[in-house]
């Protein structure tokens, strides 16, 4: 019998506001333990909670980002369970009336066509405080709560069980990603927990309309580990069910050292959430003019820029997909053309040299050294001739480490490009002569050759010679 | 009406511990008063909106700036068990 | 008249003209405490020393001519109150020896008019009573009858203005438990409208009915207080912006020409005789002043208690959830576990009321009884409220008996809690509707116990309802007598 998987995910996402959901203490991270906190997210007796106006804004933003609609009344409500992470003893979330519905997302995996996710909500909750285990001096037997992340805002998205391969999953999550880090509403930051997420996975019979039992695999920090997780739990659920067993609905925790998920029904015992209107918090009420508001603040979206790239600047998909990974590598790039009208040119620094120091220094594209007006700059040099492409190469590296002018470099260094063909000429003409033998083998057929005329040519000229020129003199001359 | 079964329920998920001797006791009060609340099945509210605030209300908000936090010595003041800082607990397992 | 003895009111006059200093005044009142609650158990912490500090903070302030209407006032507050840096139990074992780092909004604004605090108030536990017997820091007595229950779940707030061992309270009101003591204690209670006073700060029973009122000994005292804590706050979501008026401006306006209803579900339940002749004599009271009555019906009165034990026990269900033994009060030596720690906890540090109470709350809104419970019940609020937004049509004010009977006797009931709760019936209404009431003295049984009456007001109503009040108090002497411990 062949399965087919069924997946959903329900990400949460950290949002990147000053100040928590419901109080006023900061949400930086790495804070001393408890010290980011107030009667309020202490859940102390008498404390009430104040709705954050900021955390709404970014949920609208996420809800007009994924084509959802926004609810004109939504409501908070609790979510009752103990756990010494949650100080009140319940969660402030969102249940039956969530502030954004029916959105969704469109994923392109390579080779097929482009698939639409659905996105069945979003909603507004606080997040829990942090249990530390035993690596504390004094918690050898115990555990520690610190409460500097209780009610950190959280935006939970939920999708429709709509993705069907672990790829279709890790696409949908980098997509998201892209959204929420592109709109600035989170930082991205996945070491530190800032975008979570939690996989539905089930397999029923292909051709089957009925889902199957489904097991949820919480908590994954990292695409790879996505993947690895929901393909792990697909295999084993298709191999307990061949196997004569059934999938039990379950919590269950991915271990990347072993690449297993196992099951936390130790600790689980049957969840009676008993949500309910939270009577502390007034009903959130939002009229078009704040959603018009919000829709005006929003940044043109990865997918309009794509189609932007590719039909305005004719850039190619693939260019058009590297280089809007994020906000910022898009806002280089655009300035960058701005100042420099060859969109292809300016694409391939980018994707090229500049990505790759980015890279080699370890540093986003925020950090680079080099001005967007600069690569410009340099860009023009080559296209006007001044210098040749391999030549800007290393005035590159000189205006990463300088931060000066490439002008100010060439000039400075005398790497002004020799185009002229009387300059060029005479130094083949050493070259050729100087290396008889050489000559010889060329023009007995060992074509190969060529290239270590052109290596001569430019060793003799400093790497200035024109490589157009050069090539094309060269080549009469050996011929004859 | 609520049984011994429904009552030791109820207490596990609010976090109470029932002594043998109290449940019966319990039980029976709480099939009293829970008897005496069915009476509402005999409005028909169809129709009718639940009320969660009784005041009109709407849109109370903050702005998204910081305000002073009360410091790790206010805030572990009243800890049962303070570990650095820390509120410490019995070992949970995950 | 001894210093004990005063209003806020003659006690501002006479700081003003230096007749006696806040600390002379202060003493007066601790020696008082100290004299009585061997015989009333009011309080449970009293702050000789803090109380003190701000008597001489008070008077220096008096001095440099910065005095505010309470600077000086030596006032107590239901243990129910987060007084910063002061016990607060609530009542309850589980937060015997909790201090918390802030305070109050309502106790704030009064301290920061230089009030002087006495200390906090006994009640029953997490404010879940009408008699105080379920404090876990002893029985109030009743000062008129120290073999009665004050009341409650205010028991603390009322016996000490009837003991004169406060010139004035605050209390919180969730079912009746300001008016209802008050009644029984002899003196002015206030529930104003929800919303219409702060709620941070005040240890939470049930969300959507708890408020904050004040406690004294005549009317005039009361919209002195009212005033001093009502308006927005910006820490409480459910706290309402609109403007605060003078209450003491209108009390003068007396009565002629309002119309006051008689809602006939609230005057046949079984109401004992002498609370019938002390309504009979008040109707009587009023018209002679010129007011006019009406006879209009409240017909889903008889559902008010069942709906308010389902939205109440639910809210505080969850309210509680937070006494867990993890950040603050009781926790277990008993446990090795964590789960085992949160539930011993809980066991050890809650009565059996508050747990009764959890347990309806938490089955209400378990799965599968949800809507039947909860969402039924919210349902049914909203026909109480349209009752009294329909009666305000026809009437401006409505008077009723505060409770069936007056103060019964400690031990009556408190093994029959559905009994208990019954005795509710004619304040509860008013918390489902939101709007506001007050209690004041009406009268005494043969036995020399109080009677209150209360007058119920449009939302956000208050200076209506305190002026009918005083209209009613100054023609009548109730006020005025006193309980002799």
């Amino acid at each position: 019998m062949k399965f087919q998987p069924v997946i959903g995910l329900e990400v949460h996402v950290q949002l990147k506001t000053a100040t928590k959901i419901f109080c006023g203490c900061s949400t930086q991270f790495g804070a001393e333990p408890n010290s980011q906190t107030c009667p309020v997210c202490l859940g102390l007796p008498g404390a009430l909670p104040v709705l954050n106006k900021s955390v709404v804004d970014c949920a609208i933003k996420a809800g007009l980002a994924t084509n959802c609609t926004i609810a004109p009344r939504s409501i908070f409500a609790r979510k009752n369970y103990f756990y010494p992470d949650l100080p009140k003893g319940y969660q402030i979330s969102q249940f039956e009336d969530p502030i954004c519905q029916k959105g969704w997302l469109d994923i392109h995996l390579e080779g097929l066509e482009p698939k639409r996710i659905g996105i069945t909500r979003i909603h507004m909750e606080e997040d829990a405080g942090k249990l530390v285990h035993g690596d504390v001096p004094g918690l050898e037997n115990g555990s520690g709560v610190d409460l500097n992340r209780a009610c950190t805002p959280l935006l939970e998205v939920v999708s429709e069980p709509d993705l069907r391969t672990s790829d279709e999953a890790v696409a949908y999550l980098k997509k998201l990603y892209q959204i929420v880090t592109w709109l600035g509403i989170c930082d991205g930051n996945m070491e530190e927990g800032s975008f979570r997420c939690d996989a539905n996975v089930s397999v029923m019979p292909v051709g089957s309309d009925t889902f199957g039992t489904r097991a949820e695999i919480k908590n994954v920090n990292s695409f790879k580990f996505v993947k690895q997780a929901i393909e792990y739990e697909i295999q084993r659920q298709i191999d307990l069910i061949e196997d004569g067993g059934t999938v039990v609905q379950e919590t269950r925790l991915f271990d990347p050292t072993s690449g297993r998920t196992r099951s936390m029904r130790g600790k689980e015992e049957a969840h009676d959430y008993r949500y309910f209107p939270d009577p502390d918090l007034v009903p959130l009420v939002i009229g078009p003019a704040w959603v018009e508001r919000i829709a005006g603040e929003l940044p043109e979206l990865p997918a309009a820029k794509q189609k932007r790239f590719m039909s305005d600047l004719g850039l190619p998909e693939y260019d058009a997909e590297v280089l809007t990974a994020t906000r910022a590598l898009t806002e280089y790039f655009e300035a960058c053309v701005a100042s420099h009208g060859n969109a292809k040119s300016v694409s391939n620094w980018v994707m090229g040299e500049v990505t790759r120091a980015l890279n080699d220094n370890g540093i986003d594209i925020a950090a680079c050294p080099v001005a967007p007006a600069r690569l410009a700059a340099l860009l023009k040099l080559i296209d006007s001739g001044t210098i040749s492409g391999k030549i800007a190469k290393t005035v590159f590296d000189e205006m990463w480490k300088g931060g000066r002018a490439p002008q100010d470099i060439v000039e400075e260094q005398g790497l002004v490009q020799v185009s002229d063909s009387g300059a060029i000429e005479t130094i083949i003409d050493q070259v050729i002569a100087a290396n008889a033998g050489q000559v010889e083998e060329y023009r007995s057929g060992k074509d190969k050759v060529f290239g270590f005329f052109v290596g001569q040519v430019m060793k003799a000229s400093k790497g200035k010679a024109n490589p157009a020129v050069v090539n094309e003199l060269l080549l009469k001359k050996l011929k004859g | 009406m609520i049984t011994v079964a429904d009552v030791k329920h109820v207490a596990r998920l609010a976090r109470l511990n029932l002594r043998e001797d109290e449940i019966p006791l319990f039980t029976g009060q709480l099939s009293a008063i829970l008897g005496y609340v069915d009476q509402l099945k005999e409005l028909d509210t169809d129709g009718i909106l639940p009320t969660s605030h009784a005041v009109p209300m709407e849109n109370a908000f903050r702005e998204d700036t910081i305000s002073p936090s009360i410091g790790v010595d206010k805030a572990l003041a009243n800890a049962p068990h303070r570990v650095d800082t820390f509120f410490g607990v019995p070992k949970v397992i995950e | 008249m001894e210093l004990f003895d005063l209003t806020i009111h003659q006690m501002r006059a006479g700081l003003a003209a230096k007749r006696f200093s806040s600390v002379e005044a202060t003493r007066a009142m601790l020696e008082r405490i100290q004299a009585t609650e061997p015989a009333i158990n009011a309080f449970i912490t009293v702050t000789p020393e803090q109380a003190l500090a701000d008597a001489e903070a008070a008077d220096r302030r008096i001095a440099a001519g910065d005095a505010l209407p309470l600077t000086g006032i030596p006032l107590a507050v239901k243990d129910i109150f987060l007084t910063e840096g002061v016990r607060t139990t609530c009542g309850s074992r589980i937060l015997a020896e909790f201090i918390p780092p802030y305070s109050a909004t309502s106790w704030e604004r009064l301290r920061s008019q230089g009030a002087v605090l006495l200390g906090k108030l006994n009640q029953d536990e997490f404010a879940m009573g009408s008699s105080n017997e379920s404090s876990a820091y002893g029985t109030t007595r009743n000062p008129w009858d120290t073999n009665r229950i004050p009341g409650g779940s205010s028991g603390g707030s009322a016996a000490a203005i009837a003991a004169r061992q406060a010139t004035a309270t605050l209390g919180t009101d969730t079912g009746g438990s300001i008016r209802q003591p008050a009644s029984h204690c002899g003196c002015v209670g206030l529930k104003p409208t929800y919303g219409r006073v702060s709620r941070y700060g005040v240890i939470a029973y049930a969300s959507s009915l708890d408020q904050v009122g004040p406690m004294t000994r005549d009317v005039a005292d009361c919209a002195l207080l009212l005033g001093a804590v009502a308006g927005l706050d910006p820490k409480d979501s459910t706290s309402v912006d609109i403007p605060v008026p003078d209450y003491g401006a209108a009390l003068g306006n007396g009565v002629k020409g309002l119309k006051i209803g008689l809602p006939k579900e609230y005057f046949i339940h079984g109401l004992a005789p002498e609370v019938q002749s002390a309504m009979d004599a008040a109707i009587a009271t009023y018209r002679s002043l010129g007011a006019e009555f009406v006879d209009i019906s409240l017909p889903h009165t008889d559902y008010a208690v069942a709906t308010y034990y389902l939205i109440a026990t639910a809210e505080a269900s969850s309210n509680l959830a937070r006494y867990d033994g993890v950040r603050f009060g009781h926790r277990s030596s008993q446990a090795d576990n964590l789960i085992d720690m949160m539930t011993q906890s809980r066991s050890e540090g809650f009565g059996a009321e508050v747990k009764r109470r959890i347990m309806i709350g938490t089955y209400a809104l378990s799965s599968g009884y949800y809507d039947a419970y909860y969402v039924k019940a919210q349902k049914v609020r909203t026909l109480i409220m349209r009752d009294f937004t329909r009666a305000f049509e026809l009437v401006d004010l409505i008077l009723t008996p505060v409770a069936p009977t007056p103060a019964f006797a400690i031990g009556e009931k408190v093994n029959d809690p559905l009994q208990m709760y019954l005795s509710d019936i004619f304040t509860i209404p008013v918390n489902l509707a939101g709007t506001c009431a007050m209690s004041l003295p009406a009268g005494f049984s043969p036995d020399g116990l109080p009677i209150g009456l209360q007058l119920i007001g449009k939302p956000f109503g208050e200076a209506s309802i305190l002026s009918a009040a005083h209209a009613f108090e100054q023609s009548t002497e109730w006020h005025l007598r006193k309980a002799v411990i």
